[in-house]
């Protein structure tokens, strides 16, 4: 379960974040941003290495030591990053794809709807429920 | 059955294709003073059609790329344009791609889906334009959305073949 979520957009401002302890948003805000440093060094990385099957699933961006932030990039260059709690280690790398896959599936369908503009930030009802599905769930 | 489907969805979208360039005109009286006034109207027509393609494109380059890897180089996302995007919108693929490698590509189709329905050689070759604006607008709209910024134009010399200028923007 994450306990943060953000889309950000091609020109690196956010699109789109939503963090669990509300109380705390600014320091989700914080590493969001700071995650985004590594986001760009590994998509230049992949670039390097030629004939390689570029995936679009970036893993682990960096751990810290309450959080682990996972990163993936669409073919838009739209990042999303997905931050979890250290603590909750039965999550799976699987697991972590198939919540970036709905993530990139949601995404796909704000896109095509004719009253979004690209940049706008991101108020689908749609999206808000597939991201809450996601979210830890705090009484 | 599926392909029944398939192929009534890409009619309809050519018939909706063609309502939506010929509304304009539709409300235009032909009088002396009005002529001059066509020819701004008809710029305008033109660039609000490729600019619904623009949207259009992008969104639909969203979801044409959804499982794809990346891609490595320029070339490769217009190789991209010419195979699967195409085969995806127009059904079929591109016939030719040229560059002078300088950011230049020229897109040929030999039977372009969206002008096979208007003639088979010369005639109506004025009105070709806007009826390849849009598809100009899905182009430069998905290139858009892959990061890369163009100028899209389309020449007609015979339907339905039609060529595709790609000018790929250096910023």
């Amino acid at each position: 379960m994450a306990v943060c979520i953000a889309v950000i957009a091609k020109e690196n401002y956010p699109l789109f974040i939503r963090s669990v302890p509300t109380q705390n948003e600014l320091k989700f805000h914080y590493t969001v941003h700071t995650s985004l440093d590594v986001v760009e060094e590994k998509i230049s990385a992949v670039g390097k290495s030629l004939g390689d099957q570029r995936e679009l699933y970036l893993g682990l961006l960096y751990p810290t030591e309450d959080y682990k932030v996972y990163g993936y990039v669409t073919n838009s260059k739209v990042k999303f990053v997905i931050v979890v709690d250290s603590s909750n280690t039965s999550l799976r790398d699987n697991e972590i794809r198939s919540m970036f896959r709905k993530l990139h599936n949601s995404f796909t369908d704000v896109m095509c709807n004719p009253f979004y503009n690209p940049g706008d930030p991101i108020q689908s009802k749609a999206f808000n429920g597939i991201v809450s599905g996601m979210m830890v769930q705090t009484g | 059955m599926r392909d029944i489907l398939v192929q009534s969805q890409y009619q309809l979208v050519a018939v909706l294709h063609q309502f939506v360039v010929c509304q304009p005109q539709l409300s235009k009286q032909k009088k002396e003073k009005e002529k001059r006034l066509a020819a701004t109207d008809r710029a305008v027509c033109i660039s609000v059609l490729e600019a619904m393609g623009f949207r259009v494109g992008q969104g639909l380059i969203e979801r044409l790329t959804r499982d794809s890897p990346s891609f490595k180089d320029e070339l490769d996302i217009m190789k991209f344009v010419c195979k699967d995007f195409w085969t995806k919108v127009f059904r079929r693929q591109v016939d030719n791609l040229r560059t002078n490698h300088q950011g230049t590509y020229v897109l040929q189709d030999n039977k372009f889906a969206l002008l096979t329905q208007l003639s088979n050689g010369k005639q109506y070759l004025d009105q070709a334009p806007k009826y390849l604006a849009f598809s100009c607008g899905v182009v430069r709209g998905a290139l858009s959305n892959l990061g890369l910024e163009s100028v899209v134009t389309a020449e007609v010399s015979s339907m339905p073949s039609c060529k595709f200028q790609v000018v790929i923007q250096k910023s």
